[in-house]
């Protein structure tokens, strides 16, 4: 039997497929499947508008996955007639006064150089392609491939097929523990009692450097790193943005990002903060986000603001995810994946099952091990 | 004979760095590009700042990744007025156990130009408390001869606004500086490449302490490591004392004793 200790969506996507290959698997999920990370994404399939210097070595990969998302999300929709809204109109990368057009010539130049597909676009065809931008925009960079989806319903997707293709989910059931006997591991313990086990998943996101039994040394390097959002409510039939805008941020603010779903949501993020397993929202972390999104966006001034949020990103110790063995036989680790997690989810269920079915890791996962750090 | 040795050390509050240069810890594209950047630019002393940031992340916070490696820093960004910015070192200086403080009281939010009357304020109230303490401050020589004699462990006068990385705008305030101040003087804010840096030093610095030039270069890691060469080169320039300036040529091959065609 197969265990994946994790209920988001890397968890579920690799259930989901460990299950149609005919494996016997089953989630535990301490709380509730896809309510923590996975429920406060924004749902963007981004990998070269948050492509940053110094992550090059990401590209591959998330560039892999962004290209199988749509037969995915055809599949999964397919399977469950769950409506996961994956949204195709791109991104839209704005800057608002010279320093910041310097700035974002300067990611141009970086994005062209790594040969992603992008535009570069003058301040009237920003406001041409999203007429409701702030007339102070000076000029943007136009991401026609970096789609969207709804995380939210591809959470309740997921759970669906996992379900429906013969995997367990067991919710409100911690593992208490990872049992490992000569360097092997033989079995979980829940509710005090120990389970045997062929294989075990690690796919607990920002909890994945605390599950007991794993030793120090072995332990994946992730920590939670803080995300408020918010979500405004845009008007039936006449929704202020098409595409999903990104603009400057301030102070914990690092980028605002502005997502529109068709349900009429508008979602609006995040923060990156340094605090802990600390959730709670704050003043300043709201402030920052209306006030950068305002500045993009004037016209959300009236819009009702409908839900505030925050979640905690599984932060590695380099932001790429940390993917396959652990070092111990019978452990995989399915974590770090930081803000890609919705967008690397297809690829991360397809190589994971793969290596767990096969033995083997492929070359597209092999540089994302722990054994990097 | 001549020394030979490379250059010699920095010494500040009684300890000495072999590294003159002093890197600060945020806006990396992630923390192993952090990591691994301090550990090119050799750097043995970190800033780091302690506003807004958890002290529990399980053994992979920022200060778990750094503890014992490095002389932490800490630093009082953010603070406009002496009573916040001493309040703010004392409490890094609970979380972090260092009595070192790189005091910054901020005047201005655009331009991020210290605010001299707090400044010098905060300073003497920290000295007071025996706080090693290194300013962020004007290349104004009044200024940093007035916080040599309140008793700081450096002096650390700007080059160019924080993070504008627009290199040495004053060499010339920075040389009377240099002759009117013997503490250590540390070129804090304004570097963007390792020429600056270089030219900091060759300007008689004891140091220079950057961090976007760092964390915002395309590829971080090598631009640290460019940093300590800068750095080294200007120090090694400084020491070995350069040729005037002349504004004629002079031949580096002898013309005596050349045949007479």
């Amino acid at each position: 039997m197969i265990v994946i200790v994790g209920g988001g969506v890397s968890g579920l996507a690799i259930g989901w497929r460990l299950a149609q290959a005919g494996q016997n698997v089953t989630i535990y999920e301490r709380n509730k499947a896809g309510m923590e990370s996975t429920w406060a994404a924004a749902g963007m399939l981004a990998p070269q508008i948050e492509a940053e210097y110094g992550e090059e070595m990401l590209l591959p990969l998330t560039m892999a996955s962004r290209k199988i998302w749509p037969d995915f999300a055809k599949e999964l929709e397919a399977e469950t007639e769950i409506h996961i809204d994956y949204r195709r109109e791109g991104t839209i990368q704005v800057s608002l006064n010279r320093d910041e057009q310097e700035q974002l010539d300067h990611r141009f130049s970086f994005l062209s150089r790594n040969q992603l597909e992008v535009e570069k676009l003058s301040a009237y065809e920003v406001r041409r392609l999203e007429p409701h931008i702030s007339r102070a925009v000076t000029g943007g960079i136009y991401s026609p491939q970096d789609h969207q989806v709804d995380n939210r319903a591809l959470a309740l997707a997921l759970k669906i097929a996992l379900q429906k293709a013969g995997g367990i989910l067991r919710e409100q059931s911690s593992v208490e523990e990872i049992v490992i006997d000569e360097g092997c591991v033989t079995g979980v313990i829940v509710n005090g009692d120990k389970i045997t086990v062929d294989h075990v998943v690690v796919a607990a996101g920002a909890w994945s450097r605390n599950i007991p039994g794993i030793p120090e040394i072995s332990r994946p390097p992730v920590r939670p790193l803080k995300g408020q959002m918010l979500a405004l409510e845009m008007p039936e039939n006449a929704p202020l943005i098409a595409h999903v805008i990104w603009g400057p941020g301030n102070s914990i603010v690092s980028n605002v990002y502005l997502a529109p779903k068709s349900d009429g949501r508008l979602v609006v993020g995040a923060t990156v903060e340094e605090m802990g397993f600390d959730k709670r929202m704050t003043g300043g972390g709201l402030l920052e986000i209306l006030r950068s999104a305002w500045e993009v966006l004037p016209g959300i001034y009236d819009l009702p603001l409908i839900d505030s949020w925050s979640g905690l990103r599984p932060a590695s110790r380099d932001d790429a995810p940390i993917l396959g063995k652990s070092g111990i036989a019978g452990l995989t680790y399915a974590t770090g994946h930081h803000r890609n997690g919705i967008l690397l989810s297809p690829i991360t269920a397809s190589e994971i099952s793969s290596y767990i079915i096969e033995g083997k890791d492929s070359n597209l996962i092999s540089s994302f091990g722990v054994g990097r750090f | 004979m001549v020394s030979t040795a490379l250059e010699s050390g920095l010494q500040i509050a009684g300890k000495t760095f072999n590294s003159r240069l002093l890197i600060g810890t945020s806006r990396y594209p992630n923390q192993q590009v952090m990591l691994d950047a301090i550990s090119a630019s050799g750097a043995e002393i970190v800033t780091v700042s302690v506003r807004r940031v958890s002290f529990e992340s399980g053994g992979e916070g920022l200060f778990d990744l750094l503890r014992g490696k490095y002389q932490f820093l800490p630093n009082t960004a953010g603070c406009f007025t002496a009573r916040d910015a001493v309040i703010t070192a004392e409490l890094a200086s609970e979380a972090l156990e260092t009595k070192w403080v790189k005091l910054e009281v901020i005047g201005d939010e655009e331009t991020l130009f210290p605010d001299v009357e707090e400044l010098l304020k905060a300073a003497e109230e920290l000295v007071k408390k025996d706080f090693v303490v290194l300013p962020y401050c004007n290349d104004d020589p009044i200024t940093c001869k007035k916080l040599q004699d309140i008793g700081c462990a450096a002096v650390m006068p700007l080059a160019a606004p924080i993070g504008s990385g627009m290199g040495i705008r004053n060499p010339y305030n920075l040389r009377i500086i240099r002759e009117q101040c013997s503490l250590p003087l540390i070129v804090d804010a304004g570097v963007g490449t390792a020429s600056d840096a270089a030219l900091a030093m060759e300007l008689g610095m004891d140091g220079v302490l950057l961090n976007t030039a760092v964390a915002g270069a395309q590829n971080p890691i090598r631009m640290a490591k460019a940093m300590k060469l800068g750095i080294q080169g200007g120090r090694l320039a400084f020491e070995s004392g350069r040729i005037p300036r002349k504004l004629y040529a002079t031949a580096s091959s002898p013309s005596e004793g050349m045949a007479d065609l």
